[in-house]
């Protein structure tokens, strides 16, 4: 007997927000389901919030960090790859300042993770050059 | 003006509106279920005014179709705000006491006659004064818009002169109404909020507003900067006169997303250090220093926020691929190692602390939008949330009119390039098509890139459906395969920018751009188009 669950989210493509339970079977997502509660989809979905699933288990996923190492971007750790940036940017911050900086932060991201660009930035950086891809 | 970077209203008040003016968007496409809701309203009964120069899908849902010249958006809103002045059909209740410069407008909008606007717009004048009147006598009437309206030089003119529209005639602060820019990016909105933003501070809050300002550096114990960042745009500016010289980039394809692809790409490679976080290894993942392989929505747990500035809660469903991370997992790691410490038990301690500092989602929280997302402005944790803004008052007091002149497109096409590419999307691609062209499915439906042009032109260019064309502007050339559409006017062709490995749609595009919002004229580039011989 075959066990699907199904978790309830939003549709990560465009800015309407459609209500949607990604139907999940073996760690896999293998379909999707319309969240007929969603007050703002009702049970609708477009053709990439239905089907547009297949990247998810892309085999071109990253799934290490990568550093360039003699002009190619080698396979590296967490710790390896964020004390670099941490290095390389504390040097930047000496040199410049905040000014020296911009963050581009992603407007498909979550929330979350949108606030915490912009609190490295301000407050970590000390840079206000943060911007997001509403301007594209 | 009066407010809010957000859409005033809320898409499930669209359905009850008795007039839908919809500018510069091709909603079927690039918003498609709430494109339903604009539908739904035609069913009951709805006018559908449509002002794009395309033949979109709306345009079969429409009683009124307004193909004006690409770029006349202006002269179409200002003519359409005379007509309401001098017609008299103004809303005076609501002017009198909600808005400021009516006299100043009247004033500045005497030389957008109706012959002035046929003359710029191309449309009949009789077709413009319907239209005004229409819209103005309208018991109620939403305008939506999307990036046809702002991707100009004048793209806030356009958007200031659809706000006068909409405060003429009382179109504000009431339901199924008002000023709406349906958002293009899932969380486009929610990035703004959380203060991604050049100008403001989590929650719209001005990094010069001291009250504000103090709050944060409170909480953060850090003295922040009070003077407004740099836009995208100033910054790619900044690295080419070597003083920018760190970037990280979360989750954005900019390389592809930008206009004029070849200087982005120049000024990415003056940078000592660039980090990139994605899911995939993108064109602008490929040349950075420190690459962070970044989970996907499908294995984290945190909110979005739609274009109705509802807040609704995504969830885990799988695991992320080998050591893939969150986006803000990956930014507290580098923070901690930089001496800024750090530590969040979830992501809803995150929020928490977002809505501490933003009033305007200081009431929503993890637990109130388990079973239903929560619309901002909404300030304390008994608030219902809000369907429509701007109900008694503008944030800002009175709404205030705003002159808007026209600006004429930036590069016009001339004898070497005589034709408009303009560019946008396809309902089963993607904006970079990071995500869409990695499904088998979406990528049978629209498998590559064309150019859209019209039979008039592909007749004089001797151009058949599937043949090969060289499309070049000021910056490029690609070759393409044409395909003959009655949705492009002739002299317009279209692309979309979704297949990257073939054609790098913005290697053609200006990056000339409003000199206020710092977006670029992606709707209007010179080309020329020609037939590969053989």
């Amino acid at each position: 007997m075959t066990i699907v669950e199904k978790v309830r989210t939003i549709c990560p493509f465009c800015g309407t927000g459609c209500g949607m339970e990604l139907n999940v079977f073996q760690g896999k997502v293998v379909g999707v389901t319309p969240d007929w509660s969603s007050p703002v989809s009702e049970g609708a979905l477009c053709v990439k919030g239905q089907f547009g699933t297949g990247f998810i288990h892309s085999p071109d996923r990253l799934t290490t960090p990568l550093v360039r190492q003699n002009g190619e971007l080698q396979e590296a750790s967490w710790e390896e790859a964020t004390t670099l940036i941490a290095e390389a940017f504390g040097k930047i911050k000496e040199r410049y300042g905040g000014a020296g900086f911009a963050l581009w932060s992603s407007s498909r991201s979550t929330n979350e993770s949108n606030f915490m660009l912009e609190k490295f930035a301000h407050a970590v950086l000390g840079t206000n050059n943060v911007d997001n891809c509403s301007r594209t | 003006m009066f407010g809010r970077g957000a859409m005033s209203n809320s898409q499930t008040e669209l359905e009850n509106a008795p007039l839908i003016f919809a500018t510069g968007t091709n909603t079927t496409e690039t918003h498609p279920v709430l494109a339903l809701r604009v539908k739904k309203a035609v069913s009951k009964g709805a006018k559908l005014m449509v002002a794009d120069p395309r033949k979109i899908g709306l345009t079969e849902f429409a009683h009124r179709w307004l193909p004006l010249k690409i770029g006349s958006d202006t002269v179409l809103y200002n003519t359409m705000a005379h007509v309401i002045i001098e017609e008299d059909l103004y809303d005076h209740e609501f002017v009198s006491e909600r808005t400021e410069g009516l006299g100043e407008l009247r004033k500045f909008l005497k030389t957008y006659t109706p012959e002035y606007g046929e003359s710029h717009t191309g449309l009949p004048r009789e077709e413009i004064v319907a239209a005004a009147r229409e819209y103005a006598i309208a018991e109620r009437a939403a305008v939506i818009y999307t990036l046809g309206v702002t991707e100009h030089v004048h793209g806030v003119y356009n958007v200031q002169a659809l706000a006068n529209l909409t405060m003429l005639t009382g179109n504000l602060g009431i339901p199924s109404a008002g000023l709406n820019p349906l958002r293009g990016q899932n969380n486009v909105q929610g990035a703004g909020d959380m203060g991604a933003l050049p100008a403001f501070l989590p929650g719209y809050q001005r990094h010069g507003d001291d009250e504000a300002r103090a709050r944060f550096e409170k909480e953060w114990g850090v003295e922040l900067d009070p003077k407004p960042g740099l836009t995208k745009v100033a910054a790619v500016e900044e690295m080419l006169e070597d003083r920018i010289k760190g970037l990280w980039v979360m989750g954005e394809n900019t390389i592809v997303s930008e206009a004029n692809t070849n200087k982005t790409r120049e000024a990415l490679g003056e940078l000592d250090l660039m980090v990139v976080q994605d899911l995939f290894l993108t064109e602008t993942a490929q040349v950075a220093d420190v690459v962070l392989p970044a989970a996907a929505y499908a294995e984290v747990e945190g909110t979005y926020t739609n274009t109705d500035r509802r807040v609704q809660r995504l969830r885990k469903a799988v695991d992320a691929p080998g050591v893939a991370r969150s986006d803000w997992e990956g930014i507290l790691e580098v923070a901690n190692r930089m001496g800024y410490a750090m530590s969040y038990s979830g992501p809803s301690e995150v929020w928490d602390e977002a809505a501490r500092l933003a009033p305007i989602i200081s009431g929503i929280s993890y637990e109130r939008i388990e079973k239903e997302g929560l619309q901002w402005p909404c300030p304390t944790p008994d608030h219902p949330g809000t369907s429509f803004l701007h109900e008694h008052t503008f944030v800002s007091g009175r709404g205030r009119f705003m002159m808007t002149p026209h600006v004429p497109a930036a590069e016009p096409p001339d004898d070497d390039y005589p034709f408009v590419l303009t560019t946008g999307r396809r309902r089963p691609t993607y904006h970079t098509g990071t995500m869409t062209r990695r499904d088998e499915r979406l990528n049978e439906l629209v498998p590559e890139e064309v150019l859209e042009i019209n039979l008039e032109d592909a007749v004089d260019l001797r151009l058949e459906d599937g043949d090969e064309a060289d499309v070049s502007s000021r910056r490029g050339t690609l070759r393409l395969p044409v395909k003959i559409t009655d949705m492009s006017p002739a002299g317009i062709a279209f692309m979309s920018f979704s297949f990257p490995d073939k054609a790098m749609t913005n290697v053609l595009t200006t990056d000339e751009h409003d000199p206020q919002s710092h977006t670029a004229q992606f709707k209007a580039t010179a080309v020329q188009i020609r037939r590969v011989a053989g």
